[in-house]
C-alpha cells in the first residue's frame, strides 16, 4: 500500500468535490501501510490508547464584548517527568488567528502551521480573508480524513473576521463545536470552575485577562501535568496581542502572599555550656 | 487509456491553438445572449429560436440556476454546457460545505474558467465549445457581478456583455447606450439590445432578471411582450420627435 500524503499538499484542495473525469480521484483518503501483525484492530487499540493520556496541559479561551481572549500553561510533561516547562501553546496561525496546542505538541505544531498556508492562499485567491468558520472547517476536515490513525489534537481556533469574534473547538476525532467558552486539557476541570463562576459577557480587557490567568493558575495548582507560565492572549479587531506571560509560581505568591504569622515564643539561642 | 493521451489541442508554428479558436467558432454559430448589470438588478436575456411544435418548451431552459444566488446563460454546445453546469453546481454546494459560505460569483466564474482551461491542456480531450455569462450577488457584500468565460478558459468581470451570434452588434449597440440603471430599465435595456439582433415579439426571447430579495425570475411571455411594446413605442415617439422639429424651422 504506497503512503498517500494527499492531505499533506500545500494547495487547498476541497475533499468532497466530485470525481475529475481526467483521472484523478479527489475521493482518495490518505492511508498508510498496515504494520505486519496478528491482531490488528488490538495494535490499533494501544496505540491511541499510548496518545491518548498526553493530553496534560490547560488551555481555554472565551469570547466576551471586547474580542477574544485565549490563555494556556506552558508545560509538557511525558508520564511522571517534566520535559518542559516553557512550551508556546498558543500558535500563531495568521496575525488575527490563534489556535492553541493540547494532545501530540508536533500534531498540533505542524497541522496549525499547514493551517495557516491553506488560510494565506485563500486570502491570495479569493482576495479577502478566510473566516474564522472557513479556517476551523478546514482544520476539521483534515482531522477527519486522519481518523482512527493516531493524530491526537484538541485545539481552539479564535479569531475576529468580518462577522466579530469567532471561537471553535476543533479535535482529532474531527468533531468541531461552536461556541463562546471552552477549556481543553488535563487540567480543564479546574479552570472551568474558575472561568464559568467569573464570566460575565461584559467585562473589560483587564478584567478578562485576568480572569483567564486566575484560571489557568487554580488548574496548574491541582493539576500535576499543568503548570510553567501562563500566558494570555487577546484577539480583537485589529488581529491577537500577547497580553502577559506570568510564571505560575510567582502568580501564587502574588494572590496568596505570605503572611507574617504572629510568633508566640521567640527561639533564642541556648545559653553556652 | 494510452492511446488517447495524444493532445488535440497543440500550438499551431504562428503560436495559436486552433481548437480552441474553433471552438470559438462554435459559440459564434450558437444562440444570442446577453447580460446587462444594474445596480440592484442583473438581467440575463437569451435568443430562443423557434421551438417545434411538439417539443415541450420547458424542457429547453437556457437560462439556469448555479445556487440561490448565481445564475449562468451560455452560448454554443448545450451538451457541453449541461456538464460544465453540474460540475459548477457541485462545486458550489462544496464550497458551501467545506468554508459554511456561499461561493461570491468571481470564485465560481474562477472554477467555470479553470475547468474550461483545463480542457485545453489535457491529452485526448477538446476544449468546451461554449461561453458563458455568469450573475450573481456576492453573498456578503451584496453587489452584483457579470463575468463572461470563453472556450480558452480567460474570464472577466463586465456592466454588460453579449456572446453568441451577432454578439458584435449587441456589443456595440451596449457600448453606445450603457448607462447605470436599476429595476424595470436594465430589464429594457437588456431587451433592447437582444431586439437589435433577435425577431422582435415575446416567444423569440427568454429574460431572467436577478435580484438580491428575490433571487432569479424568470419572465412570462406576456410580461416580455408587453417590455417589447413599450419599447417600440419609445422608438416610434423618438422617430417622431426628431422628424417634428425639422418641419417647424
Amino acid at each position: 500500500m504506497k503512503l498517500d500524503l494527499s492531505g499533506l499538499q500545500s494547495f487547498p484542495s476541497i475533499p468532497g468535490s466530485a470525481v475529475d473525469d481526467l483521472g484523478e480521484d479527489l475521493f482518495a483518503a490518505p492511508s498508510f501501510q498496515l504494520p505486519a501483525c496478528s491482531d490488528f484492530d488490538g495494535f490499533q487499540k494501544d496505540a491511541i490508547q499510548m496518545v491518548k493520556p498526553a493530553k496534560g496541559t490547560t488551555t481555554l479561551a472565551f469570547i466576551f464584548k471586547e474580542g477574544v481572549i485565549v490563555a494556556a500553561d506552558s508545560r509538557a510533561s511525558m508520564g511522571g517527568y517534566i520535559s518542559s516547562q516553557s512550551v508556546k501553546k498558543i500558535i500563531e496561525i495568521n496575525p488575527y488567528m490563534l489556535g492553541t496546542m493540547a494532545g501530540g505538541a508536533a500534531d498540533c505544531q505542524f497541522w496549525h502551521r499547514n493551517l495557516g498556508i491553506k488560510c494565506r492562499l485563500h486570502e491570495l485567491a479569493n482576495k479577502r480573508r478566510i473566516s474564522v468558520t472557513g479556517a476551523s472547517k478546514l482544520l476539521a476536515n483534515i482531522l477527519y480524513s486522519y481518523r482512527g490513525m493516531g493524530l491526537s489534537v484538541g485545539t481552539m481556533i479564535a479569531g475576529w473576521d468580518e462577522k466579530g469574534p469567532g471561537l471553535y473547538y476543533v479535535d482529532s476525532e474531527g468533531g468541531r463545536l461552536k461556541g463562546t467558552r471552552f477549556s481543553v486539557g488535563s487540567g480543564s476541570p479546574y479552570a472551568y470552575g474558575v472561568l464559568d463562576s467569573g464570566y460575565r459577557f461584559d467585562m473589560t480587557v483587564e478584567e478578562a485577562a485576568e480572569l483567564a490567568r486566575r484560571a489557568i493558575y487554580h488548574a496548574t495548582f491541582r493539576d500535576g501535568a499543568s503548570g510553567g507560565v501562563a500566558s494570555v492572549y487577546h484577539v480583537g479587531p485589529d488581529g491577537w496581542k500577547k497580553l502577559s506571560g506570568d510564571d505560575v509560581g510567582e502568580l501564587h505568591y502574588k494572590y496568596y502572599p505570605v503572611a507574617p504569622t504572629p510568633v508566640e515564643q521567640e527561639m533564642t539561642d541556648a545559653p553556652a555550656a | 487509456m494510452a492511446r488517447y493521451d495524444r493532445a488535440i489541442t497543440v500550438f499551431s508554428p504562428d503560436g495559436h491553438l486552433f481548437q480552441v479558436e474553433y471552438a470559438l467558432e462554435a459559440v459564434r454559430k450558437g444562440n444570442a445572449a446577453v447580460g446587462v448589470r444594474g445596480t440592484d438588478t442583473i438581467v440575463l436575456g437569451v435568443e430562443k429560436k423557434s421551438t417545434p411544435k411538439l417539443q415541450d418548451s420547458r424542457s429547453v431552459r437556457k437560462i439556469v440556476s448555479l445556487d440561490t444566488h448565481i445564475a449562468l446563460a451560455c452560448a454554443g454546445l448545450k451538451a457541453d454546457a449541461r456538464v460544465l453546469i453540474n460540475r459548477a453546481r457541485i462545486e458550489c454546494q462544496s464550497h458551501r460545505l467545506t468554508v459554511e459560505d456561499p461561493v461570491t460569483v468571481e470564485y465560481i466564474t474562477r472554477y467555470i474558467a479553470g475547468l474550461q482551461q483545463k480542457y485545453t491542456q489535457s491529452g485526448g480531450v477538446r476544449p468546451f465549445g461554449l461561453s458563458t455569462l455568469i450573475v450573481g450577488f456576492d453573498p456578503d457584500t451584496g453587489v452584483p457581478a457579470l463575468y463572461q468565460t470563453d472556450p480558452s478558459g480567460t474570464f472577466s468581470a463586465w456592466k454588460a456583455n453579449a456572446t453568441g451570434r451577432n454578439s458584435n452588434s449587441m456589443r456595440e449597440f451596449l457600448e453606445k447606450n450603457y448607462k447605470e440603471t436599476s429595476g424595470q430599465e436594465t430589464v429594457k435595456l437588456a431587451i433592447r439590445a437582444l431586439l437589435e439582433v433577435v425577431e422582435s415579439g415575446g416567444k423569440n426571447i427568454e429574460i431572467a432578471v436577478m435580484t438580491k430579495e428575490h433571487g432569479l425570475r424568470q419572465l412570462e411571455e406576456a410580461e416580455i411582450d408587453a417590455i417589447v411594446a413599450e419599447i417600440e413605442a419609445e422608438k416610434a415617439a423618438a422617430e417622431a420627435a426628431k422628424k417634428a422639429p425639422s418641419r417647424d424651422t
